[in-house]
């Protein structure tokens, strides 16, 4: 396995994208650290903006990098190697390179600027969701072998994720607005990853105070080591469902 | 064993045993299912029915069996950014205790290439680069998907002599190829494809006596023509 991640990072590292990436994030960082005068508002403002292009940029070049390496794989295949390791290769070479960006973009300032369990929340918070993406675009990218419609569905999944949610979840509380739907939201926020991280990170700032009642139940939930702890195992349920799922159907096609 | 790709029944119940130490060509029509018979061999293309055994086991969803295998694509595709020396490298490492028979990339002098990138490579060493790849572990069986198609002559010559060489030491080679006089010069036995099913899997010598030819091209026409009447 190791043996094929290494050429999978040589790959990806060769490819200038990953640096571009980093630096973006590094500047991101910085610079709203600096704007924002305490270190929970930097936090606050960097949370935002991370929910925002992580999933983005994680699910467009993962899906990218997939189709690119059609060559790889193919040349891989007929080699004496299981098909589920050279996928596995893949997806750890992807998620590792991306997280790689993230720690050091967002990490490493977060770590100087705001050296808290939120500020560490955030950071675990966006390897998690860059690792549920990663997986979301593999499994966008063995459902079809047109590399346009592939990239069409990573960003539908995207949109859907970042914005079409939130707007559908916003839609159901205000119909439903006479009834008491606090155990609905939370159970409508573990079904979006973007969401989760986000409530998980929220709780540990002082904002969470104006959340009302569900802010109260979650901060009841999540604060807790357990919430914490189920909220995690969520978030791997989001790498793990999509991931499997993309393997079987990898393993299963022709190549 | 049975494929089909969508509506299109490539493979239409192929049943056939090929023994080692011969050098057996793939002949039939384009479209024929040569190229997706030796991918499911491989096991790149799953059969939908059916099963393909090697040494009497089946090889459907294994792999170490390929370590026996070498293969040669119709058209070689590299990941574009890898350079000749890396490709070798990473199949190598792949392969780490097979025995190594590099005669191929001396014969071809890729040693000379080795820090050219496989995007930057014309169509006919990129060949070259696969034929070296196949035959590099020193394989039980030889797979080569239309070998010489794009090779130049010379190039050409050399991939025959090393099949011819490679058959003496008991080796399986499959050849898939349209070129009659190549098939005659190397191979023993053809076995022929058409719309997915076998239409003759006969030795050279019995072809010619069938039809009474001479030139291997003109008795396989023969036979051809002869089984589309039937």
């Amino acid at each position: 396995m190791n043996k094929l991640i290494k050429y999978v990072l040589y790959d990806i590292v060769r490819n200038k994208i990953i640096v571009a990436y980093t630096l973006f994030l590094l500047l991101l960082s910085i610079g709203l650290f600096q704007l924002g005068g305490s270190a929970d508002k930097g936090l606050l403002s960097l949370l935002n903006l991370v929910l925002l292009t992580v999933p983005l940029i994680s699910i467009v070049f993962a899906t990218t990098h997939f189709y690119n390496s059609y060559e790889f794989m193919e040349l891989l295949v007929s080699q004496p190697i299981r098909r589920s390791r050279i996928f596995m290769s893949e997806y750890l070479g992807v998620a590792l390179s991306l997280s790689a960006a993230f720690l050091v973009g967002v990490g490493a300032p977060v770590l100087f600027f705001a050296p808290s369990t939120t500020g560490l929340f955030l950071v675990v918070t966006g390897v998690l969701i860059t690792f549920v993406f990663v997986a979301l675009a593999f499994l966008a990218s063995v459902i079809t072998r047109d590399k346009a419609k592939g990239i069409g569905i990573a960003l539908l999944l995207w949109f859907y994720f970042a914005l079409i949610y939130d707007g559908l979840v916003l839609l159901i509380l205000y119909a439903f607005s006479d009834y008491p739907l606090e155990q609905t939201t939370l159970a409508l926020t573990a079904l979006n990853p973007v969401d989760l991280g986000r409530v998980m990170v929220l709780l540990h700032l002082d904002v969470s105070a104006m959340m009302g009642y569900t802010g109260a139940l979650y901060k009841s939930i999540f604060g807790s080591l357990w919430g914490i702890g189920i909220a995690l195992a969520v978030m791997l349920l989001w790498v793990i469902v999509p991931l499997l799922s993309s393997k079987r159907i990898f393993q299963k096609r022709d190549l | 064993m049975s494929k089909t790709y969508g509506k299109l029944q490539v493979l239409r119940g192929v049943s056939v045993e090929l023994t080692k130490g011969k050098v057996i060509s793939i002949i039939g029509p384009n479209g024929a299912g040569k190229t997706t018979m030796s991918k499911c061999i491989l096991g790149m293309v799953l059969p939908d029915s059916g099963d393909i055994k090697f040494k009497g086991e089946s090889v459907l969803n294994r792999h170490a069996y390929r370590s026996q295998i070498g293969y040669m694509p119709q058209i070689g595709r590299y990941p574009e950014n890898m350079k000749i020396r890396q490709v070798i490298e990473m199949v190598r490492d792949i392969r780490k205790n097979a025995p190594i028979d590099d005669e191929l990339i001396g014969l071809y002098r890729l040693e000379e290439m080795y820090d050219k990138r496989m995007g930057a490579l014309s169509g006919g060493t990129k060949q070259k680069v696969s034929a070296a790849l196949a035959f590099l572990f020193d394989p039980q069986v030889l797979i080569l998907d239309e070998p010489t198609a794009g090779l130049d002559p010379f190039a050409a010559e050399i991939l025959k002599g090393k099949i011819l060489k490679e058959k003496k030491k008991g080796k399986l080679v499959l050849i898939t190829s349209h070129v009659m006089s190549e098939v005659e010069e190397v191979a023993d036995e053809v076995l022929c494809l058409v719309d997915g099913a076998i239409m003759f899997y006969e030795t050279i010598a019995d072809i010619k006596n069938q039809t009474q030819e001479t030139r291997l091209s003109r008795a396989v026409a023969k036979m051809m023509n002869g089984g589309t009447a039937l």
